[in-house]
């Protein structure tokens, strides 16, 4: 029932009695555990958005300087995005009974995020090497803190898949690990998207003024 | 239509689903203290919140003490005043009413009330509390670190915030910062359990439009609170960065103390919109719960469905949405475009209609109701008082052209505490002396809840009635002492200390809730399951207190809205949501002796 529809309905008159009756109630485990994930990612998504419009809003200002490029972040943007199809090919992989594969990918995601996260932390050193570096120049601010943020949340990713590497070896329930690795999927994709729009973001250099003007930002 | 919810169909399907496994405790710890039963934890919950709020009342004297009777108490000087005002103002809003209203009630009646055995993420609703209590005492620990507390404000403005010469500007800002921090991942950890067990843990026959009202007001609240909390976090943690890295986020380049600073091309502004984004959902955060409750209050103790169900969802709904579009009223004064002045002060106004609508009908579900003046009643009729007072001021501030001449002056602070403060605790009251009865299995002492609750009405009027005045005089807010100046006649003084007084008494008369609240829980008359008569799913449990798991062996079914009050032709005057319709008693009916109706 939509949510519209639902806010329609009049509980006290008794053809709606007769329909809510009929409502089953609590939902399975797998439902629950999606909408949880489904909610956090609100939240997360909140929390990006958020600090991109504030760095949006700051390109505003006419002493705004932009991070320098760092070629390093394309190698981690590709590790990333592997990270995200070897947890997809994994989903296949569960969903098509082919246990061996789904192994391999499941290992392999958790193994190419840890490259991506190995690939930020020399980015964040890089950076602090190049004579541009001052603290104090927002853009570097900004930087650290969205990337580190991010990061933060693949390292609570990796927390989960550390979890559930151990138990699709021997016997194991492929529906249990069906649900978990359709979650961790959800997750990876997610922030994969959110590194994507990020990595657009820091390094567009003055390509964006279009659009910060349209938005009346500058 | 036929308005016959008691006439409708008895069947409700079977459960399609195993239930949900329970963590049962066997030790004392586990079933006292790292517990995950969620009644345990919403009183948890609230022994911390009210603690910390009795520290954040304590403050508010001493800042009264100050303005009633100033220069006579030496060990108050300008800084530790301005760390009370600080102190009081974020443990009120934060500390004490969003943990009391989300973590305490959400969590007691959360499951209760939508049939569930517990919530859906039990040892994550465990583990919220407790990140919820090291950020309590993260605070707490500002009070005994070199320079104390943060004196900033509550709102924690930078550059003020962090700049020398305001109190409490490194170790006490970065407490304060670093425990709204924690506060606000502990949130997310509850607030999830709170919206997925709304949403997918109801019982069979409990759809969304039979949801009690004191249920949309958290559920609503909550995506308020998981949507807002992250502004106030990455707000905290710029301006932790700031102030322990050197970034530049909101520190400008600025010359402090006749030394130019570290910091250069920060944004001050910038902190504003992101504290506000957070600020003023918070509003409703707090607001939204007692909404709801109060309209269950209503209803039960008056004896009648509530008027308007559907319109009272859509209204919580729709002030949850608009919520989000107004933060900038609270910066009239920041030097913004006028026409964004426009656009919140037209967003604010907006909100008053759904707001208004509420009000009317509360009025008119109360309108030729079986009224029961109970103890709960009078909160209910209290809460109504102080929210339209404090709304109609609002409609004020809301303003642009009056807001300015009134920014920053005491009439704020009356609007505020009336709206935000007085109304808000009437509801908390008036639900703990509701739900006590299930908490506990006894009734608080009448005698005592009135005391209690005349001296809180009539106290808080005269605390706050006067401070509009003074606010109209142009008193400011947030000054230590303000002797000498012109535009204030002297008289204002006299007001000062009656205002000073006001607040002690009341805050003193809490004790005798206090009071009451031990006093009753082993000398109160025994309540039995349901002494309110009331239809909602957490008053048919088998056992009062309800025992971990909630219900007996099957959960309810439920067959009916949460309000058939009074419906004609039936002998009781209340029909409970989980009666079937061949089992209600009708007036001159014969009964069999299972109290079914005989065909």
């Amino acid at each position: 029932m939509s949510i519209l529809k639902s806010l329609m309905a009049k509980p006290w008159v008794a053809e709606q009695v007769v329909l809510d009756n009929r409502y089953p109630g609590d939902a399975s485990e797998r439902l629950v555990k999606r909408l949880a994930l489904k909610v956090f990612l609100a939240v997360v998504a909140v929390l990006f958005i958020l600090l991109i419009v504030a760095y949006a809003g700051r390109m505003g200002y006419s002493d705004w300087r932009p991070v320098p490029q760092l070629s390093l972040l394309w190698v981690n943007t590709g590790a990333l995005l592997l990270a995200s199809l070897a947890f997809e090919l994994t989903r296949y992989a569960l969903a098509h009974h082919r246990l061996q594969t789904m192994r391999v990918s499941l290992l392999a995601g958790g193994a190419l995020t840890m490259v991506f996260l190995f690939g930020q932390m020399l980015a964040w050193r890089q950076l602090t090497t190049m004579s541009y570096f001052d603290i104090t120049i927002p853009a570097i601010g900004f930087f650290y803190i969205l990337t580190g943020l991010h990061a933060l949340h693949m390292v609570g990713g990796l927390f989960v898949w550390g979890n559930t590497v151990p138990k699709v070896w021997n016997n194991f329930d492929p529906i249990r690990v069906k649900q978990t690795v359709d979650l961790c999927a959800t997750y990876w994709n997610f922030l994969l998207l959110v590194w994507v729009v990020m990595f657009g973001l820091l390094f567009s250099g003055d390509n964006l003024d279009a659009l910060l003007k349209f938005c009346g930002i500058k | 239509m036929d308005h016959a919810s008691h006439d409708a169909s008895d069947y409700a399907p079977p459960n399609e689903l195993g239930e949900m496994e329970l963590y049962h405790p066997k030790t004392f710890l586990g079933k006292y203290v790292w517990s995950q039963d969620a009644k345990v934890i919403a009183i948890q919950y609230s022994i911390t919140a009210i603690a910390i709020g009795i520290v954040a009342l304590v403050l508010s004297w001493l800042m009264r003490l100050q303005l009633g009777f100033p220069n006579t108490f030496t060990f108050i000087n300008p800084s530790n005043y301005l760390q009370f005002v600080t102190l009081h103002g974020m443990i009120m809003v934060v500390y004490l009413l969003t943990a009391l209203f989300l973590g305490g009630f959400g969590n007691y009646l959360i499951p209760l009330m939508v049939g569930a055995r517990d919530m859906v993420f039990p040892y994550l609703n465990m583990l919220s509390f407790w990140i919820y209590l090291f950020a309590v005492l993260l605070l707490c620990a500002s009070f005994f670190v070199p320079g104390g507390p943060t004196g900033s404000g509550w709102t924690l403005y930078p550059p003020q915030a962090i700049l020398e010469g305001t109190p409490g500007s490194r170790e006490g800002i970065i407490l304060m910062l670093l425990s709204l921090m924690c506060f606000i991942v502990g949130f997310t950890m509850g607030g999830l359990n709170y919206v997925v067990t709304i949403l997918q843990a109801r019982t069979r026959g409990m759809t969304m439009m039979r949801l009690p009202l004191t249920i949309w007001g958290i559920f609503m609240a909550t995506i308020l609170a998981l949507l807002a909390f992250p502004a106030l976090f990455v707000s905290a943690l710029m301006m932790l960065l700031d102030l322990c890295l050197g970034t530049s986020f909101f520190m400008p380049a600025i010359v402090s103390l006749g030394r130019p600073g570290e910091h250069v091309g920060g944004n001050p502004l910038l902190f504003q919109h992101l504290f506000w984004f957070f600020g003023h959902p918070e509003v409703y955060i707090v607001a939204l719960p007692a909404f709801g409750i109060v309209s269950d209050l209503i209803s039960v103790h008056a004896r009648k469905n509530i008027f308007g169900y559907r319109m009272m969802v859509w209204a919580i709904v729709i002030i949850g949405g608009l919520s989000f579009v107004v933060w900038a009223h609270h910066m009239y004064v920041s030097g913004m475009n006028p026409y964004f002045g426009f656009f919140f002060a037209t967003t604010t106004l907006i909100i008053a209609i759904p707001t208004a609508l509420k009000v009317y009908n509360w009025v008119l579900t109360l309108w030729r109701g079986n009224i029961q003046l109970t103890i709960p009643m009078l909160f209910a009729l209290g809460f109504m008082f102080a929210f339209i007072h404090g709304g109609l001021t609002g409609l004020f501030l809301g303003n642009v052209t009056v807001s300015v001449p009134l920014s920053d002056t005491m009439f704020v602070v009356a609007h505020f505490h009336m709206v935000m403060a007085v109304a808000p605790i009437m509801v908390v009251f008036g639900a703990i002396y509701h739900w006590y009865p299930k908490m506990t299995g006894r009734l608080m002492n009448v005698k005592m809840g009135k005391i209690h609750f005349w001296v809180t009405f009539l106290g808080t009027y005269a605390i706050y009635l006067p401070m509009h005045y003074l606010g109209f005089l142009g008193v400011p807010r947030r000054y230590f002492a303000i002797e000498g100046t012109s535009f204030i006649p002297d008289s204002v003084q006299y007001l000062n200390a009656s205002i000073t007084i006001a607040a002690l008494i009341v805050g003193v008369f809490q004790a005798i809730f206090l009071y009451n609240l031990v006093w009753s829980y082993f000398k109160g008359e025994p309540s039995g399951d349901n002494p309110w008569k009331a239809t909602t799913l957490e008053w048919q449990t088998e056992h009062t207190p309800p025992i971990h798991g909630n219900f007996g062996e099957t959960l309810p079914p439920v067959y009916r809205w949460a309000y058939d009050f009074s419906v004609p032709g039936v002998k009781e005057d209340f029909i409970p949501q989980n009666v079937a319709p061949k089992d209600v008693v009708y007036e001159n009916t014969p009964t069999t002796p299972h109290g079914t109706r005989a065909s």
